[in-house]
């Protein structure tokens, strides 16, 4: 049998105004408001909407028998909650199916696991109350930031409740093993791995519409002969990617939807294969092996690291200054700092920051509102100094 | 190849590219003849040398010959290359360029801008030979595009029109000539500036302290022509804005023209006449030191073909600011980049390299290591190209 599991990270960040150094002590909004809206706009409108629309359609009309996974950040539903809440209705309806399920993970798609446990908890805490509120779910399966996984966190998740986690499928950690099977971290509890099979994922979200790849035009029938050309070499297909996949990345023009369209059809002509998501998928498979995750492993760029966010110093110094002022914005007892202290977390803001522009960069660049890492930088540190004004 | 200046005899870039250029092409095999109008006192190992005005009866005659009238040719003949309008002796450098032609041979014609074109067209003419016009500077660019001087267009226009391949030094170049002077974009191909790293070998760094002066102070450079077409007004006024913020700042102005009283006088009305260094025209040692004592080189054009002083600021380790109105920004990616009219934004983003040392460090290092790739090597590979093309 394999089965597929689909899972879709959803989020989009606060991003942060071009704030100068003549806005500190001056009372600035530190977030871009409008340019955040006309963003969200127009993923709202080539992707979730029409994706939303056509993974109720599926669920529908394959009764059941087609699933599908979300990471939702806590900061992506904020900014639909207040500007695009048919977006939300559209969320509500697929989870009402029984056949979507929410997977837990840090409210702010944070790096917060890395340098503070307590905030790290609070955030996920606040994750899960967004999820019940909206959807009365309980996540059971976890997804810490950018499918960021070493043995320890696998462990502490389990503490925290949950049954399982999402990770890469990194050649350096698997080795000659398959990515289609359940693990376990070492030293990582009875917490279950689910691994991204990269390949294949990376085939819909970066190779679809890459006219220099050999397997263009990529066609559902063709995707669905490859997933059964792994029986007998896995159980589990994990297909992990950005949902804004479905129309933003790859736009509609490129027959993106028309894919995943037929995608469930093609898979389920052939009888041994199924759809399950996560929270199943652990019940279903026992763990095929103890993989060791000594170092953080995620799921960008070629290194599989987290360079992209970590890499240089101006990120290093920009994390850890914010981090640095955690016990002071706490001890303030002010929703609104804490609030804005938590935003300037999101990972996003520091990717911005990543000069890897050589090797990775288009697609680094791709997603910035910046000029340059170098303006990401003083934009974010320009904010830092004015928070920290606020603060004395 | 027809040049007007050559290193050491240079007043800016225009030599600097013609020695690069020239340089890079014999190391790739072509044999390059390089006419200057007037005979002065330089030697170079890897081209031949001709001074068009060199053997002074053989020019009176042919100024004899020309179809000058008496009177004109009267007042020319009271020496070569002295007292006259530019116009007139690139006219005169044309004449004496016809009788080169019919001496030396050779397969192809390249001409540094309107000053050789006149020369260039005339070695045509005679000779049937292709003709490359290159283009580093357009008066559009000289100008700001106020008072254009009827006769240099002119005599653009025509270098434009009667040669077979324009070569523009960056896309912004390519623009300008496509918009200003009608000329069909097919026709011109862009050869970017390279950097000759020769001249940036020695290491100043720990003689230069400016008597105590670095110890408490930081130094932001500009350096080039000081005339309309640079920006130096625009660096003052964000000078101004900086000292406001932050006193512990020297402004170091390197370069001579039209502008300097009133530069002197500017500093003066702003009050910071201070904090305002004037050094002159620079040039070899001295200019490795002033790169190398800066902790911020800053190129505020307001219209520039390309900007090689950017890439010497970074080859020697300064972080840069450079006007987005340049052709070298579209080759560099570690720096800031500013519109040049944007006072308060370059006046913020150089507050922010003085202020974030690891901004500093980062951009100079990245900035390094990226004026590494950009040489004239890859400038003459694409002269090459255009060579090829128009011998076919």
């Amino acid at each position: 049998m394999p089965s597929v599991c689909l899972y879709l990270q959803t989020h989009q960040p606060f991003r942060l105004k071009n704030f100068s150094v003549f806005d500190i002590g001056q009372n600035q909004e530190y977030f871009d408001t409008s340019a955040n809206k006309s963003y969200l706009e127009r993923i709202v409108r080539k992707s979730y909407l029409p994706a939303n629309k056509l993974l109720l359609q599926l669920i529908r009309q394959h009764r059941g028998k087609f699933k599908v996974a979300f990471g939702l950040s806590g900061v992506l539903l904020e900014q639909l909650e207040e500007s695009f809440p048919e977006v939300i209705e559209g969320f509500q309806k697929l989870t009402a199916t029984g056949c979507c399920e929410i997977l837990g993970e840090t409210y702010h798609h944070s790096l917060a696991y890395l340098y503070s446990a307590e905030e790290f908890k609070a955030q996920v805490a606040l994750h899960n109350r967004k999820i019940k509120k909206l959807f009365n779910l309980q996540p059971k399966v976890f997804r810490n930031t950018e499918l960021m996984l070493n043995n320890q966190m696998a462990k502490q998740v389990g503490e925290m409740g949950y049954k399982g986690i999402l990770g890469e499928g990194a050649d350096y950690i698997l080795g000659w093993r398959s990515p289609n099977f359940v693990y376990q971290a070492k030293d990582g509890g009875q917490t279950k791995l689910l691994l991204r099979n990269y390949k294949l994922s990376d085939n819909i979200s970066f190779r679809f519409s890459c006219r220099d790849w050999a397997d263009w035009p990529l066609t559902a029938e063709k995707f669905a002969a490859w997933i059964r050309g792994s029986e007998g070499n896995g159980e589990i297909i994990n297909l992990f990617m950005d949902y804004e996949t479905f129309g933003e990345h790859q736009w509609a023009e490129t027959g993106i939807f028309e894919f995943l369209k037929n995608l469930p059809n093609e898979i389920l002509k052939y009888p041994e294969n199924n759809f399950q998501n996560p929270a199943e998928v652990i019940k279903l498979y026992k763990p095929k092996a103890e993989l060791d995750f000594p170092n953080i492993v995620t799921w960008a760029d070629t290194e599989r690291d987290l360079s992209a966010w970590l890499g240089n110093k101006m990120q290093k110094t920009a994390i850890e200054n914010i981090y640095s002022l955690e016990s002071k914005i706490k001890k303030t007892k002010n929703k609104k700092l804490l609030d804005t202290w938590r935003k300037l977390q999101t990972s996003d803001h520091f990717y911005y920051m990543c000069v890897k522009w050589f090797a990775d960069g288009d697609v680094h660049k791709y997603f910035s509102p910046y000029e340059s890492p170098y303006d990401g930088y003083i934009a974010y540190m320009n904010i830092f100094n004015d928070l920290k004004l606020q603060l004395h | 190849m027809f040049g007007w200046e050559f290193p050491p005899f240079n007043s800016g870039g225009l030599g600097v590219a013609c020695y690069g250029l020239s340089k890079a092409l014999a190391k790739q095999g072509v044999e390059v003849l390089f006419v200057l109008p007037k005979k002065i006192n330089c030697q170079t190992d890897f081209c031949r040398l001709i001074f068009a005005d060199e053997n002074p009866i053989d020019a009176e005659k042919i100024l004899k010959a020309a179809y000058l009238s008496p009177d004109i040719y009267g007042k020319i003949a009271q020496g070569l290359f002295a007292g006259r309008g530019l116009v007139d002796e690139v006219k005169r450098y044309a004449l004496l360029a016809r009788e080169i032609a019919k001496r030396e041979s050779f397969d192809i014609i390249h001409a540094h801008d309107w000053l050789c074109y006149p020369a260039g067209i005339m070695a045509k003419k005679i000779s049937g030979k292709p003709l490359v016009a290159h283009i580093h500077a357009t008066e559009f660019d000289r100008t700001g595009g106020h008072n254009v001087n009827e006769q240099v267009y002119a005599i653009e226009k025509e270098g434009f029109s009667k040669a077979d391949k324009i070569a523009a030094v960056s896309n912004f170049t390519k623009q300008k000539v496509i918009d200003n002077y009608g000329i069909n974009p097919e026709k011109i191909a862009i050869v970017y500036n390279g950097l000759d790293f020769q001249r940036t070998a020695r290491d100043f760094h720990n003689s230069l302290n400016l008597g105590g002066l670095k110890k408490k102070f930081q130094i932001v450079l500009f350096l080039g022509r000081l005339t309309l077409q640079k920006g130096p007004d625009y660096f003052l006024l964000a000078a101004k804005k900086v000292l406001e913020k932050n006193p512990n700042v020297y402004f170091v102005m390197a370069g001579s023209g039209d502008m300097e009283a009133q530069l002197i006088n500017s500093a003066i009305d702003l009050g910071i006449a201070d904090k305002v260094i004037f050094t002159g025209f620079l040039r070899d040692e001295n200019l490795s030191k002033i790169y190398q004592l800066a902790d911020l080189f800053v190129m505020p054009s307001v219209s520039e073909p390309f900007g090689l002083t950017a890439l010497e600021a970074l080859s020697h380790g300064a972080p840069a600011i450079i006007s987005k109105q340049s052709g070298v920004s579209e080759v560099i990616k570690n720096c800031l980049k500013v519109d040049f009219w944007d006072i308060n934004e370059m006046a913020a983003k150089i507050l922010a390299v003085l202020q974030y040392p690891i901004l500093s460090q980062i951009m100079s290092q990245n900035g390094q290591t990226e004026v590494q790739n950009i040489t004239w090597d890859n400038s003459a590979t694409t002269c090459l190209n255009i060579y090829n093309e128009v011998l076919a």
